[in-house]
């Protein structure tokens, strides 16, 4: 894979991606998912959707993702190619479990066409980067959850997409896995320099990770205000434990709160 | 008793549960061989004497040292036969599969023909054989052909059936990864469909194996001999008109072993196919 610089340029300089426009679903013509959602992502935006279940965050996702289309609303990219390509991760590992670890991370490449010898070098080289160069021909059940989950990484990364979109990666792992799944996750981000959309319902991991957090609100999902983490990368524990982090977080905390319909 | 001598370790480092838990292992592994063959002597064994006592005469209930003698001595017509109905069962299996699996991925890939075809494929299945057969045999002339048609129509469901589910039960994720992915058609089915719907296959396959003789045993019970040579069912049935019982069980204990071994077979064939990644084939620690 090709490794890009990693200089991330500040929020203000960042060249456009991605441009959702008042974007509405409607569900069964009376759930209103999503409403009048308007977002532009710019490259090497980590962005975190955050917000109570029923926001509307993983429906904004799969609209992304081309998975739903709209009903009202546009999405547009950057660039005559469209889409190109995408990774995705899910709460849910989502590996094929009759598939081994190597095979699982070719995936998005066999399904382009490419015979494993033409990737093998990539697939070896994001299994090394997320830590298991040691189990590539290991099977998903020998693996624990928070290594199966890195392979799913490491398939959303091995193509070297556009766009990376997690939704919810580590809600399901244990509180210390997620610690350092969260630091490691930034390493390759720092690493391969890619853009991530990331959703979730934890204000720590939000802050944790992104430079730019939109808040949402539920019934009728929305976009309820948008936040900047302006603290530089690389992260690591220091900031976890910095007063900036703890204001950052503070922030965070009011604004979900209002997204949740509470006095602040 | 000092801390030392409190703290140093027996030399078999397991401790007392760990040892009680491998003997009740061991001691049911051996039981799983052990127990049904002590069954299986007791209720010979009580047969013989339930014959000996109540001087039952042959053509009515046969020990089974006359049972034994017949199979032994007509071993040579057994074997034949055996092999007839085995060779029409494995041919029909093997239908079923081409067939089933076949039909399955074709309704998968057209709803329309799934909506069309499949209320058909239920009413074949629901149908009795044994009622379709004497049907069949008027207008197939080949007895194999018919016979084979039999087994078929009989083994074939199951292998659809639980294909079909297998194909439909993708988790939902993958597909979307796949659809993500813009994955052609052709791959989503062969890299993701079909491994999916592998365990679900397998298990139908089993159940086509054992139903498959069932057919070919009713197939040759309605065909009669034809010039074909006679399988262990027509012997069966022969050996019942000439009050020969002891042949009647000497068959009858053939076509069970026959359908035991087809279980088996495709059990072991089950788990090499799944030993690496399926729950079913993946032995825990602890």
């Amino acid at each position: 894979m090709v490794v890009k610089p990693a200089t991330t340029l500040p929020i203000g300089q960042r060249p456009p991606l991605l441009r959702l426009s008042h974007v509405d679903k409607v569900f069964g013509g009376e759930v209103v998912a999503l409403k009048d959602m308007s977002l532009q992502v710019n490259q090497g935006d980590f962005i975190s959707l955050l917000g109570p279940s029923g926001c509307g965050k993983s429906t904004a996702l799969r609209i992304i993702a081309d998975l739903l289309h709209p009903t009202r609303g546009r999405v547009e990219w950057e660039g005559a190619h469209g889409r190109g390509d995408l990774g995705v991760v899910f709460q849910e590992p989502t590996l094929m479990p009759w598939a081994t670890v190597a095979q699982n991370v070719w995936l998005p490449f066999r399904l382009d066409g490419k015979t494993y010898n033409q990737v093998k070098d990539d697939v070896l080289e994001v299994l090394r980067m997320v830590g298991l160069e040691k189990f590539a021909n290991a099977y998903p059940r020998e693996l624990s959850g928070g290594m199966k989950m890195r392979v799913s990484i490491a398939r959303a990364i091995v193509t070297n997409p556009r766009l990376i979109l997690m939704d919810e990666p580590f809600a399901a792992l244990d509180e210390i896995t997620r610690h350092k799944l969260n630091n490691d996750l930034l390493e390759l981000k720092s690493k391969i320099g890619c853009t991530v959309i990331f959703v979730t319902h934890s204000v720590f991991e939000s802050v944790f990770l992104s430079d730019r957090i939109v808040v949402m609100a539920a019934r009728p999902g929305r976009v309820l205000t948008e936040l900047e983490v302006d603290a530089p990368y690389p992260r690591g524990e220091d900031f976890r434990t910095s007063a900036d982090y703890a204001a950052h977080a503070r922030r965070a905390s009011e604004a979900l709160r209002e997204a949740m319909g509470e006095p602040a | 008793m000092s801390l030392a001598e409190q703290n140093s370790l027996p030399t078999d480092a397991r401790d007392e549960d760990e040892i009680k838990r491998a003997r009740a292992d061991q001691i049911e592994k051996i039981a799983k061989w052990v127990l049904p063959v002590f069954i299986m002597v007791l209720a010979i064994s009580g047969w013989a004497w339930i014959v000996a006592a109540n001087d039952i005469p042959h053509f009515i209930l046969p020990g089974p040292d006359r049972v034994w003698d017949s199979l032994v001595n007509d071993w040579g017509m057994l074997i034949d036969a055996a092999y007839l109905t085995g060779w029409i069962t494995l041919a029909a299996l093997i239908l079923a599969v081409v067939g089933g699996a076949g039909l399955a991925i074709l309704f998968n890939q057209s709803k329309m023909l799934e909506l069309s075809f499949y209320p058909y494929a239920v009413i074949l299945q629901v149908t009795p054989v044994v009622s379709i057969a004497p049907l069949i045999f008027i207008y197939v002339d080949s007895k194999i052909a018919g016979m084979l048609l039999c087994a078929w129509i009989v083994a074939f469901f199951p292998v659809l059936s639980s294909t079909t589910l297998g194909l439909n039960s993708v988790d939902h994720n993958l597909r979307d990864l796949f659809r993500i992915y813009g994955a052609t058609r052709w791959r989503r089915l062969r890299f993701l469909q079909l491994p999916s719907a592998l365990p679900y296959f397998l298990g139908g396959l089993k159940i086509a194996g054992g139903l498959s003789l069932i057919g070919a045993v009713v197939a040759e019970l309605v065909a009669g001999t034809g010039g074909i040579g006679s399988g262990l069912a027509f012997r069966i049935q022969e050996a019942g008109y000439r009050l020969n019982i002891a042949r009647m069980f000497a068959a009858l204990a053939m076509v069970a072993a026959m359908g035991v071994f087809i279980f088996a077979a495709l059990s072991f064939l089950s788990h090499l196919l799944l030993r690496n990644w399926h729950e079913s084939a993946v032995k825990r620690e602890g």
